[in-house]
């Protein structure tokens, strides 16, 4: 049986009672995005901007909602902050196959084998402690949601504001 | 005669086991209740030894499937105060019992323009299939909306009402734990000219139900959250209703006779009941039936009043005000539900630290999301009480919300 200390690492809860990056940015120059979990109300709002070099220059995040979603979204402001997007897709990948390797598993179904590729060398650093949030399915949306938002953010921001 | 919670417990096989080395402490009956061996052994008792298919069969074991299954009926009649079991349709739940009335009585009987009035508490059980129907038919919804102390507010009833075809509200809340007024709500409809539906699903199981005094057109429950099996709902309505209607779903059963140009349809109840029906559940909820009335629903009211008004106390005592609890503070109006919040605690995060500690409560919007916008929060946690639950219940979930906590303490 998995306990609670898998799933509520202390980074975590660190990144839960202060987030980083919490606020908002103008928009424009910024593009804001909304991403919603309508089955438990888990809200998250993130503001990228996005310079003409393809870099994410800067990102604020906002929402409510559990300790899970909120935390992995400081997590992923900072792992995200500063990275070219090529790179923060390559991070978005990899946050998703850690997340759903072990889904896959749960199905009793092992093939694993383009999920181990999206990770390999991608290093996730702090992220890997919500690695122990696959252990606790009802809450993996709650990690992915995140991810999720900055991946549909990253498609709507990077035309209009590359070409500005 | 009280109720002895130590004797009950025995009763439920699942109070047997421990969930992460802990006793089970269960605080969601308002979602489903357990069940007792009793009705397991019903059911069971069907399926080993009388199982054939009901109300067709000649032979002996058809004959004793078909009696069991009506047997229950009348059971569930009587416990609800029906006049006859013919009044009683059998359904798989409250929200089919709704959506009977909606496809069958509303659209024979509604046109564009008609009012729905409705209440702002109401389970997405008894909203959706209204929207359904303002959005083929272009019925009007109308809400009653809540007092502060989350009670509905009637000071406009009478407007609301004029012109009205259709009162639908529940008689208690499942978030909120409302009591709401059947019966003078009733004859203030009834004197506007509309008809009433009582959404029972939160109150059946827990109060004494007598349908004919609360004087209502429809009534729905669940099998399911009373002690019985899911699968299995009630729809209450008075027979000449029922026999004005037209049939809901169309199949085996539900006809007299069929022919190349047409059908004739059952007598009631079997009118509504298309196809073979639950009816190794309809047995459990019998003897579910049964159970409780061993007990005295005035003796399980009585016994949730006390041990609801305990964990009142010991919430407010332990926590103050950094506690929000959503729901009247009277004893009165309210029933076992418990729907509370911890500023800065996520409902889904105290769930999870309580199921450590053995506990079961709820977490979400209890498919109540008008009402939880109306509250301007997104979701609750709610604990609930039923005749298994005591004080101690009550004590574990007071210390299992201060490890929450401590967990995460800012
Ligand atoms: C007030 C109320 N109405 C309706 C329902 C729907 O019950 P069921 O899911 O059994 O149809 C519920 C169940 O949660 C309820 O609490």
């Amino acid at each position: 049986m998995p306990g609670l200390e898998d799933l509520y690492r202390e980074i975590i809860l660190d990144h839960y009672r202060s987030p980083r990056n919490k606020g908002e940015l103008a928009v424009p120059p910024a593009h804001k995005v909304e991403g919603f979990n309508p089955l438990c109300g888990d809200e998250v709002v993130l503001y990228l901007e996005v310079n003409a070099d393809g870099v994410v220059e800067d990102l604020k995040i906002n929402g409510q909602g559990c300790s899970i979603s909120q935390a992995s979204t400081s997590m992923m402001s900072a792992a995200v902050k500063g990275k070219p997007v090529a790179e923060a897709r390559k991070l978005i990948r990899a946050f998703k196959a850690l997340m759903s390797i072990h889904e896959s598993k749960l199905d009793g179904e092992s093939d694993g084998s383009d999920l181990a590729a999206d990770l390999e060398g991608v290093k996730l650093g702090d992220l890997e402690a919500l690695q122990g949030v696959v252990k606790f399915p009802v809450r993996i949306k709650c990690a992915t949601l995140a991810w999720n938002t900055l991946s549909q953010g990253l498609d709507e921001s990077e035309e209009p504001v590359i070409s500005a | 005669m009280s109720v002895d919670v130590e004797r009950i417990k025995k009763d439920f096989p699942i109070f047997e086991r421990e969930v992460h080395g802990k006793r089970l402490v269960y605080l969601d009956s308002a979602a489903s209740s357990q069940k007792p061996a009793v009705v397991l052994d019903a059911m069971d008792g069907v399926y080993r030894d009388h199982y054939a298919n009901v109300h067709r069969g000649v032979y002996t074991i058809a004959e004793e499937a078909t009696q069991a299954y009506e047997g229950a009926r009348a059971k569930v009649a009587k416990f609800v105060g029906a006049p006859s079991s013919s009044e009683i349709v059998f359904t798989r739940n409250a929200t089919e019992s709704i959506n009977l009335v909606a496809y069958s009585w509303a659209r024979a009987n509604l046109k564009a323009g008609d009012p729905i009035v409705l209440t702002q508490l109401e389970h997405h059980a008894n909203v959706v299939p209204w929207h359904i129907l303002a959005a083929e038919r272009g019925v009007e919804l109308r809400w009653i909306p809540l007092t502060a102390d989350y009670r509905l507010d009637l000071s406009h009833l009478d407007e609301l009402l004029d012109g009205a075809k259709l009162l639908a509200f529940s008689a208690m809340s499942n978030v909120l734990g409302t009591i709401t007024d059947v019966a003078p709500l009733t004859q203030a409809a009834h004197a506007a000219g509309a008809k009433v539906l009582v959404d029972a699903c939160q109150w059946v199981p827990h109060e004494p139900t007598d349908v004919k005094e609360w004087g209502a057109d429809f009534v729905a429950f669940s099998a399911h959250k009373m002690l019985g099996p899911t699968g299995i709902g009630a729809l209450w309505a008075p027979a000449e209703l029922l026999d004005a209607m037209p049939p809901f779903m169309g199949g085996g059963d539900m006809i007299r006779d069929v022919r190349l140009d047409g059908f004739t349809p059952n007598d009631l109840p079997w009118k509504f009941e298309a196809g073979t029906p639950a009816f190794v559940e309809g047995v459990g909820f019998g003897a579910a039936v049964d159970y409780l009335e061993a007990i005295g629903m005035d003796n399980v009211r009585a016994h949730e009043r006390a041990v609801t008004t305990y964990a009142l106390d010991a919430l407010h005592d332990r926590f103050g005000d950094r506690l929000t609890i959503y729901g009247p503070a009277d004893i009165d109006v309210r029933g076992s539900a418990i729907s509370f919040a911890f500023e800065g605690i996520h409902a889904h995060d105290v769930s999870q630290v309580l199921d450590e500690d053995g506990i079961c409560v709820r977490a979400g919007h209890h498919c109540a999301k008008p009402l939880m916008r109306l509250l301007g929060i997104s979701a609750t946690s709610r604990a609930s009480f039923y005749l298994y639950n005591d004080t101690d219940d009550a004590d574990a979930l007071v210390d299992g919300l201060t490890h929450v906590e401590q967990f995460f303490a800012l």
